[in-house]
C-alpha cells in the first residue's frame, strides 16, 4: 500500500514536470516561466546539499561558496581550455567536493553556531577570492560563455548542441529538472540506506556514535563533500544558462536562502528543500506587486511560518495524516 | 594467560590538577570488575582513559597486550573495547530498535557505497542486523518496546537500551558507566542480573564504574577502589568491605554506603 502511493506520487510528479508544465507554458505563451522553473530546479539542488549537512547536525550557511566555485570551474574550463560543458559539470562537482574536504576537515570539528558562523564567512571568502585571482578575471567576471556543445559517445548524440536548438529554454529546463531528479533520487537513497542512518546517529549524538565504532570525522567530511558536490553542480549549471559568472553571482544572501529553503520545506523530509525552494522563489516573486513592502511582508511571513510550522511545510502532510488516524 | 585488559600506571593531569594518578590493575577475561570511589575520586576520568575518550598524560592501557590508549574512540571500539554512557546518552529520535540496529556498525560487511547501491552483501547485513537487534532486545527484556521512540523511555529502560547499544557492537570488553545510577531496587536487581548474564551467556568481560555499593558488592568478582585519583585498594568484595583504608575513605560522607 505504502509502496504504491510512493510510485503514484513519483508518477504524478514526473507527469507534471515533463508533460503538464511544458504544455501549460506552450498554451499560455509564458516562455519566461521556463527560466524561473529552471532556476528553482537548480537552486533546489544546492539546497539539497545544505539539507544533507543539516542531516549530520550542522547548520550550513556556506553553500554559496561552492556554487560560486563550481560555476567558475565550469566557466574557466569551457572558455579557456575548451572543455565540453557536459564534462565540466561533474568536474565542477568533484572540484567542490575536494575543496570541501580540505575546508571541512578543520571546520567540521565545530558544532552549532560556531560552525554556522564559519560557513557564513566562506561565501564572502569565495567572493573575495574570485575578485582577486587572475584566472577568474576579477570583477569583470567571465562572460560570453558558449552554450553547451553536443555530447556524443561513439558517434551517437546523447545531448544535442544547445546553440542549434530551436528552443534552448526548454532544453535548459529539461536539463535542470533531470539533474534535480537525479540529485534527489540519490539523496533519497542516501537517507534511506545505512549511510543515512549513520548520519542521523551523528546528528543526535556524536559521542555515542563514536563509541559504537563510527568514524565520525570521516562521515562528517563525506556528508559535507556530497553536499558541496551538489553545490558545485548547481553552480556550473547556472553558469551555462546565464552564460556568465561574476564574483557577485552567488552571495551571502544566496547561502542564507539555501538554508532557508531547507528550513521552510522541512529538515525531516528529503523533498523538503525542493518544496521550500519552489515556495520561497515564487513567494518572493508574487510579493513583487507589494513594492517597497516586499521584503517586510516576505520576512514576516517567513518568521510566522517558522513559528507555526517548525518542522517545515511538509509536516502539514504528517499532521493531516495523524488527524485522520485519530 | 595474559589479562584481557591491563591498566598500567595511567595518569591524567588537567593543568595543575591530577585527576588520575598512576593507577594500575588488570582485568582477566570473563571477569566482572568494578571501580568504586567517593565523588570526585577520578572514576569517570579513569573510565574515559580506558575507553580512550581522553588521552593519557602518562602510562598506558593494553588490550590483549596491545596499546589502546590515545587511539581514536572508534578505533578502540573496533578493537573490541566499548563503553556505555552515564545518564541518558542514546539516539533520542530513533526507535529502540533503530538505536540497536545502527549500533551494529562494526559488524557490517558491506561498504557505505554498497549500502547506497543495495548490493547483496548490504541486504544480507540489513537482515543480520535486524535479527541480531531483536535478539539483543529480547535478551535485555526490551522486546515489547522495540518500536517506541527512545526519547519516550523511562530511566530504567534507557539504561538497558544503552547496554543494548553497547552489546550490538559485539564487544569483548564492555565498560559500563554507572549502570545502576538513579534506579530503584527492582530495576537495580534486574540490571545486576542482566550484567551477569552478559558475562555468563555472551562471554563479555565487564568493567563498571559505580556508586551503588550493595549492587557493586553483589555483582563484582573484584573491586578496585580509587580515592583522590589513586588506587587505594583492590580485591574481592569481602576483602574490600574489611579494608581499613576504604572504610576511612568513605567515612563521614556516606557511613552506610559501603553496604555493611
Amino acid at each position: 500500500m505504502k509502496n504504491t502511493t510512493k510510485i503514484a506520487g513519483v508518477g504524478i510528479f514526473l507527469l507534471i514536470v515533463f508533460v503538464m508544465v511544458p504544455w501549460a507554458i506552450a498554451a499560455s505563451g509564458r516562455w519566461d516561466f521556463y527560466y524561473t522553473l529552471t532556476s528553482v530546479a537548480l537552486l533546489s539542488i544546492a539546497s539539497a546539499g545544505v539539507w544533507l549537512t543539516f542531516y549530520i547536525g550542522r547548520i550550513n550557511i556556506g553553500q554559496g561558496a561552492y556554487t560560486l566555485a563550481g560555476g567558475y570551474v565550469s566557466a574557466v574550463l569551457v572558455t579557456q581550455a575548451g572543455v565540453n560543458f557536459w564534462l565540466t559539470l561533474p568536474l565542477a562537482g568533484l572540484f567542490c567536493a575536494a575543496l570541501s574536504v580540505l575546508i571541512g576537515l578543520p571546520i567540521l570539528r565545530l558544532r552549532g553556531v560556531y560552525f554556522a558562523m564559519i560557513t557564513l564567512v566562506l561565501t564572502e571568502v569565495a567572493r573575495l577570492t574570485a575578485l582577486a585571482l587572475p584566472i577568474t578575471q576579477g570583477a569583470k567576471g567571465i562572460t560570453s560563455i558558449p552554450l553547451p556543445r553536443e555530447l556524443s559517445l561513439f558517434g551517437m548524440t546523447l545531448i544535442p548542441d544547445f546553440a542549434r536548438l530551436e528552443n534552448p529554454k526548454l532544453a535548459f529546463y529539461l536539463m535542470a529538472v533531470i539533474l534535480m531528479i537525479a540529485s534527489y533520487a540519490a539523496l533519497y537513497r542516501i537517507v534511506n540506506s545505512r549511510l543515512g542512518h549513520l548520519c542521523r546517529s551523528l546528528q543526535q549524538n556524536e559521542e555515542l556514535a563514536s563509541s559504537i565504532g563510527v568514524n565520525i570525522s570521516y562521515l562528517r567530511v563525506l556528508a559535507y563533500a556530497i553536499s558541496s558536490f551538489y553545490g558545485g553542480i548547481a553552480g556550473a549549471s547556472f553558469v551555462a544558462i546565464s552564460q556568465s559568472i561574476y564574483p557577485s553571482s552567488f552571495q551571502v544572501a544566496d547561502s542564507v536562502n539555501f538554508m532557508l529553503n531547507c528550513f521552510l520545506g522541512g529538515l525531516g523530509f528529503v523533498f523538503g528543500p525542493m518544496l521550500g525552494t519552489l515556495v520561497l522563489y515564487f513567494g518572493w516573486d508574487l510579493l513583487f506587486t507589494t513594492g517597497r513592502y516586499q521584503l517586510l511582508i516576505y520576512s514576516s511571513l517567513l518568521i510566522a511560518l517558522m513559528m507555526l510550522l517548525p518542522n517545515g511545510l511538509l509536516s502539514l502532510n504528517q499532521l493531516r495524516g495523524k488527524g485522520m488516524r485519530k | 594467560m595474559t589479562p584481557i585488559l591491563q591498566i598500567k600506571g595511567v595518569s591524567k593531569r588537567y593543568g595543575g590538577l591530577t585527576a588520575v594518578n598512576n593507577v594500575s590493575f588488570d582485568v582477566a577475561k570473563g571477569e566482572i570488575i568494578s571501580v568504586i570511589g567517593p565523588n570526585g575520586a577520578g572514576k569517570s576520568t579513569l573510565f574515559k582513559l580506558i575507553s580512550s575518550f581522553v588521552g593519557t598524560s602518562s602510562g598506558e592501557v593494553l588490550f590483549k597486550g596491545e596499546r589502546i590508549s590515545d587511539l581514536a574512540p572508534h578505533v578502540v571500539a573496533r578493537r573490541g573495547v566499548v563503553r556505555t554512557f552515564q545518564e541518558t546518552t542514546i539516539f533520542r529520535s530513533m526507535t529502540v530498535r533503530e538505536n540497536v540496529i545502527v549500533a551494529h556498525h562494526l559488524r557490517s560487511k558491506a561498504t557505505l557505497a554498497g549500502f547506497f547501491f543495495g548490493t547483496a552483501a548490504a541486504r544480507a547485513d540489513v537482515q543480520t542486523f535486524g535479527a541480531s537487534a531483536d535478539d539483543i532486545l529480547g535478551f535485555l527484556g526490551l522486546g515489547d518496546i522495540r518500536d517506541e521512540l527512545a526519547s519516550n523511555l523511562p530511566q530504567g529502560h534507557l539504561r538497558a537500551l544503552g547496554m543494548a547499544i553497547g552489546l550490538a557492537t559485539g564487544p569483548e570488553v564492555l565498560l559500563l558507566d554507572e549502570p545502576f545510577a538513579g534506579m530503584n531496587h527492582d530495576e537495580t536487581m534486574r540490571m545486576v542480573s542482566n550484567v551477569r548474564r552478559l558475562r555468563d551467556e555472551r562471554g563479555v568481560t565487564v568493567l563498571l564504574v559505580e556508586h551503588d555499593m550493595p549492587a557493586v558488592m553483589k555483582i563484582s568478582d573484584r573491586i578496585v577502589v580509587i580515592n583522590f585519583g589513586q588506587k587505594i585498594a583492590e580485591g574481592t568484595p569481602a576483602e574490600i568491605q574489611n579494608n581499613e583504608q576504604v572504610i576511612e575513605a568513605y567515612l563521614g560522607s556516606e557511613d552506610d554506603a559501603i553496604g555493611m
